[in-house]
């Protein structure tokens, strides 16, 4: 074997949100010396502050890592960061394509999770070898031992040597180095073969163009070679090629084995589509990588322009992100509510708030979200069939022969002591009960058929609030069911406010139409006059509430010193104002539109 | 010489009232010789800056003024005699609480040529007067009401307050019956205001008391308006009444927008193109004028388009309304021009009416005043 390809490592490291994933990266990239201690900042791989934040990675990256192993050798360990979240699936499939084997982290504290199930069966399916690791032995609840067991009976890996490290405290990181160099085989290749390399990983940079990170597998890449891109055909000159230190540091080439990235003045993400194969153009493979399925959004919400905002920039603000995202997609919309906007896809509901956060921090957007929606698919009296994703564009009940939801296998994991919350919930969330795992003593996993649009509505608040936070949750799409929906309008005033209507189960109509009313009385101020809310199917009206007229809003007092004060309530009210959406001569702050979709825990 | 009004607080109370949220104490008796020290001080500080202005109106409000000692309100009118142009002087007042009051104290404002006195008597109940927390009882006011008029000080205001705990629209009229009958001048008639963090507000909030719904406050200010207008008040601001020529003039330069200069514990002045306040920490009020600096804590520069919203805002607060022709002469522009479609707006929903001369809030207005001096607001 090729010396070069001997010591090199290809992994990415899988675990259940909160197992320590991001920890661990930071302590073996502190560990290799590539990085002084003062370079580190918290987390190396999660750069963006958001991921920080909610702690966890959305975005992948490589790093690639220098180690000197017990065994006198210097070796070359390609680290391919993953999302951790069950929405991000399909990105980690595809970093896990560009590795040989993956690190396996679980809690000693916590055991096997539902995303810990969900992330093996991915390696496994990518062949990789998969190497666990116990965290958190620090805690004085950790279990190692039970784990180790519970990883042995579930999975089927032997744990035998499985390192116990705490990455926090920065305990036997060593040997989780120490078993990569062991356990993850090294990869294979020819460097004078016809080049092939998998793109796992791009992104738009204003002065350089598309950088598109790259696994190659078979011949080598340089700059200023002609390489073409498998699924368009089209073809560009390398400009650089380079690997991720902590920062880029560019190389004269990159070889079989090798993860790095390259530049080649490529104008268009879409040119340099995540999961293409790029090949020598003089002498090309004649067979591409496997490529990834196209991810397809499952949940759906229109995203408008809040008061003073400009539909321009928003649609800028989308462009953007797409750029770095393949799984977002938009389409402009209007609602006569709301007005011009953009009808936006996402993987799931995280991805959904992860993507509205950006658009508010990263470009200090002011936004209006509505209540997102699954898409439906709705057979017409014609025989013609519609995918629905926005209730707006429902056909009238009197040209629909029926609908289908959307329905998802789910696997819930639990202690045992919230079995039965659990049950009630699925229950309550018209899911159907396949069957219970025991996985141990105390934990099980529930096999649930449920509606996405029940997922999607409030089920992970729901789930995390019966079973305070011990539950976790995996689902994946089963397929479409017929079912009785229903289109739920909410009328403001009279009004009928399209950026409200939601398709619901006829079951749960008249549930969720006093909950919306119950909240929107809440939340819209009183106006000069009673304004009554109704939910409404068609034209019957299946709950209504009143917000009582205004009687009342003076200060009685208004002297000297007052009228400071005056003027600052007057700007406080002023402010609320500029918020507020005008519907008719109602006034709907922009809550409002968020409070469709709030857990109510009763 | 231009004229200007001067405001004097008196922070200080026998005991602090259950719905009160001002700048006030009680049990701070050590401090009142070194505040009204300080006071002096900071009158002196102005008086460089004063010197061009004539003083209009005096208003010595708090607090109790009539709590303390009266040869410190003495020493105070003392400097101010000695130091500014008082010769226009038309109008000062004394807020004064009954209970505080004795012949002898009335001889000294009497000395300092105090006109006016305004009455905190807020019922006349004495169940309710104990509920919300004062000292003195209706005889107490009676009784003083009675020397005032003796010492021939006839310019009295008295204060009420109405949608009090439990009150009923009855007990609202029987107090303004009695004080009607007893022929004061000037009637202020305040709609409780529920501030946080005062006993009153805490016992609404854990549901020990309960106040009268909107709909019932409003009815009992609609009444009273009705019923002091029949009987001679002409209601000329909000919650203020007054029988012919009787009108509080210290107060409307406050709703006029002119000059006033603030003396003392937070209080606010709007002078020279600026809004200032004082700070409300007795310490460092007196620590400062100890070094004799202004207590200052915070100004507003007044430009022209807050000036404008300033002038509407409290234009509207008095029942005649927005005087267009002031308006005119005062900045140079029709109001229309500014304000025209805010004007419509109001006037088609009822809130206000708009003729020649006056823009005014009509009876619905008069309810929700915050919902259109909003929109007058920048």
């Amino acid at each position: 074997m090729d010396r070069k390809l001997k010591n090199i490592r290809n992994f990415s490291i899988i675990a259940h949100i909160d197992h320590g994933k991001s920890t661990l990266a930071d302590r073996l990239i502190e560990r290799t010396g590539m990085l002084t201690s003062r370079e580190m900042q918290n987390q190396v791989l999660d750069n963006m502050d958001l991921e920080r934040e909610r702690g966890i990675t959305i975005k992948l990256k490589a790093v690639r890592l220098v180690y000197n192993a017990k065994d006198g050798e210097e070796y070359i360990l390609n680290l391919i960061d993953t999302p951790g979240h069950v929405d991000f699936t399909y990105e980690v499939s595809r970093s896990l394509a560009a590795c040989e084997g993956a690190i396996l982290v679980i809690d000693a504290t916590q055991g096997i999770e539902a995303q810990t199930l969900a992330n093996v069966y991915l390696a496994l399916d990518q062949n990789l070898e998969i190497v666990p690791v116990i965290n958190k032995i620090d805690l004085p609840s950790a279990r190692p031992d039970e784990v180790k067991k519970e990883v042995e009976d579930i999975i089927g890996i032997d744990c035998e040597e499985a390192p116990l490290i705490s990455a926090k405290e920065g305990l036997n990181i060593e040997d989780v180095l120490e078993s990569i160099v062991k356990n993850v085989p090294a990869p294979k290749g020819d460097p004078n073969g016809p080049l092939k390399a998998l793109i796992f990983d791009s992104y738009y940079d204003s002065y350089k163009g598309v950088i598109c990170y790259i696994r190659v597998f078979e011949g080598t890449i340089k700059p200023g070679m002609n390489i073409r891109m498998m699924s368009t055909g089209k073809s560009y000159e390398v400009v650089e090629v380079g690997v991720n230190t902590s920062k880029h540091i560019t190389l004269d080439k990159l070889g079989p084995g090798e993860v790095g990235f390259i530049t080649a003045s490529i104008k268009n993400v879409k040119d340099a589509t995540v999961g293409d194969t790029i090949t020598d153009h003089m002498n090309p493979t004649e067979e591409a990588l496997p490529g990834y399925k196209k991810v397809i959004p499952m949940v759906y919400c229109g995203i408008y322009p809040a008061e003073g905002e400009d539909f321009n920039t928003v649609r800028e603000a989308l462009e953007k992100l797409q750029v770095n995202d393949a799984a977002l997609d938009f389409e402009p919309e209007s609602s006569v509510a709301l007005g011009f906007g953009f009808r936006c896809g996402f993987l799931g509901l995280l991805h959904m708030e992860i993507i509205q956060e950006r658009l508010e921090r990263e470009f200090d957007l002011n936004i209006i979200t509505t209540a997102p929606s699954v898409i439906y698919k709705v057979t017409k009296t014609t025989g013609e069939v519609l995918q629905i994703q926005n209730p707006s564009n429902l056909p009238p009940t009197t040209e629909i022969q029926y609908m289908e939801e959307p329905i998802v296998k789910a696997n819930i994991m639990t202690p045992t002591e919230y079995v039965g919350a659990i049950m009630e919930l699925c229950q309550n969330k018209r899911g159907i009960f396949l069957n219970m795992e025991y996985l141990e003593e105390k934990r099980v996993v529930l096999h649930y058929e449920l509606p996405l649009n029940e997922v999607i509505y409030d089920f992970f608040d729901a789930l995390k609030s019966k079973t305070r936070g011990y539950a976790s949750l995996d689902y994946d799409l089963k397929g479409y069911q017929q079912s009785e929906l229903v289109k739920m309008d909410i009328l403001i005033n009279g009004e009928m406010v399209d950026a409200f209507s939601l398709i619901v189960h006829e079951e749960k109509a008249y549930e969720r139409g006093r909950n919306i009313a119950e909240r929107l009385v809440d939340v819209i101020p009183r106006h000069q006059f009673a304004v009554p809310i109704q939910a409404a199917i068609g034209s019957k009206i299946i709950a209504r509430e009143t917000i009582r007229a205004l009687r009342k809003d003076v200060l009685a007092k208004c002297y000297g010193g007052d009228i400071s004060r005056k003027k600052k309530l007057l700007e406080k009210q002023k402010e609320g104002k500029k918020r507020m959406r005008q519907i008719g001569s109602v006034e709907v702050p922009q809550e409002a539109f968020l409070t469709v979709l709030k857990y109510d825990e009763k | 010489m231009k004229e200007i009004s001067l405001y004097i607080h008196i922070p200080f109370c026998i005991s602090k009232c259950y719905y009160c949220d001002f700048s006030s104490f009680a049990n701070m008796d050590d401090k009142i010789h070194l505040y009204i020290h300080s006071l002096i001080v900071e009158l002196s500080l102005y008086k460089e800056r004063l010197k061009n202005y004539s003083l209009k109106t005096i208003f010595i409000g708090g607090g109790t003024p009539s709590c303390i000692d009266s040869k410190y309100i003495y020493k105070i009118f003392e400097y101010i005699y000695k130091n500014f142009h008082t010769s226009e002087l038309t109008e000062i007042t004394i807020e004064a609480n009954p209970g505080t009051l004795n012949k002898e104290k009335i001889k000294v404002y009497k000395e300092a040529k105090i006109n006016r006195v305004s009455m905190g008597v807020q019922t006349l109940d004495d169940a309710l007067l104990k509920t919300i927390g004062r000292i003195h009882d209706v005889e107490d006011f009676l009784r003083s009401y009675e020397m005032l008029r003796q010492a021939h000080i006839n310019n009295i205001n008295v204060d009420l307050i109405f949608g009090l705990p439990n009150q009923k629209i009855q007990d609202v009229m029987n107090s303004l019956k009695k004080v009607v009958e007893l022929g004061a001048p000037h009637i202020s008639h305040y709609g409780l205001i529920l501030e946080e963090n005062t006993p009153l507000y805490v016992l609404y909030k854990e549901g020990k008391i309960s106040i009268p719904d909107e709909d019932d406050e409003r009815l009992m200010y609609h009444k009273a308006t009705e019923y002091l207008t029949h009987h001679g008040y002409s209601h000329y601001e909000i919650s203020n009444y007054a029988l012919p020529k009787y009108e509080c003039k210290h107060n409307l330069v406050y709703w006029n927008v002119l000059p006033y200069l603030g003396i003392g514990l937070s209080s606010h002045s709007n002078m020279e193109g600026k809004r200032f306040w004082n700070t409300s920490n007795i310490n460092t009020y007196i620590e400062n004028l100890e070094k004799s600096n202004l207590p200052i804590e915070g100004e507003e520069t007044i430009d022209l388009q807050t000036e404008i919203g300033e002038f509407c805002i409290l234009g509207l607060r008095k029942i005649a309304g927005i005087n267009k022709v002031e308006f005119r002469e005062r900045f140079g522009i029709e109001i229309e021009d500014i304000y025209n479609d805010i004007i419509n707006k109001h006037n088609n929903n009822g809130l206000i009416t708009n003729n020649d001369r006056y823009i005014q809030l009509t009876k619905k207005g008069l309810d929700l005043s915050n919902v259109v001096e909003i929109d007058f607001f920048k």
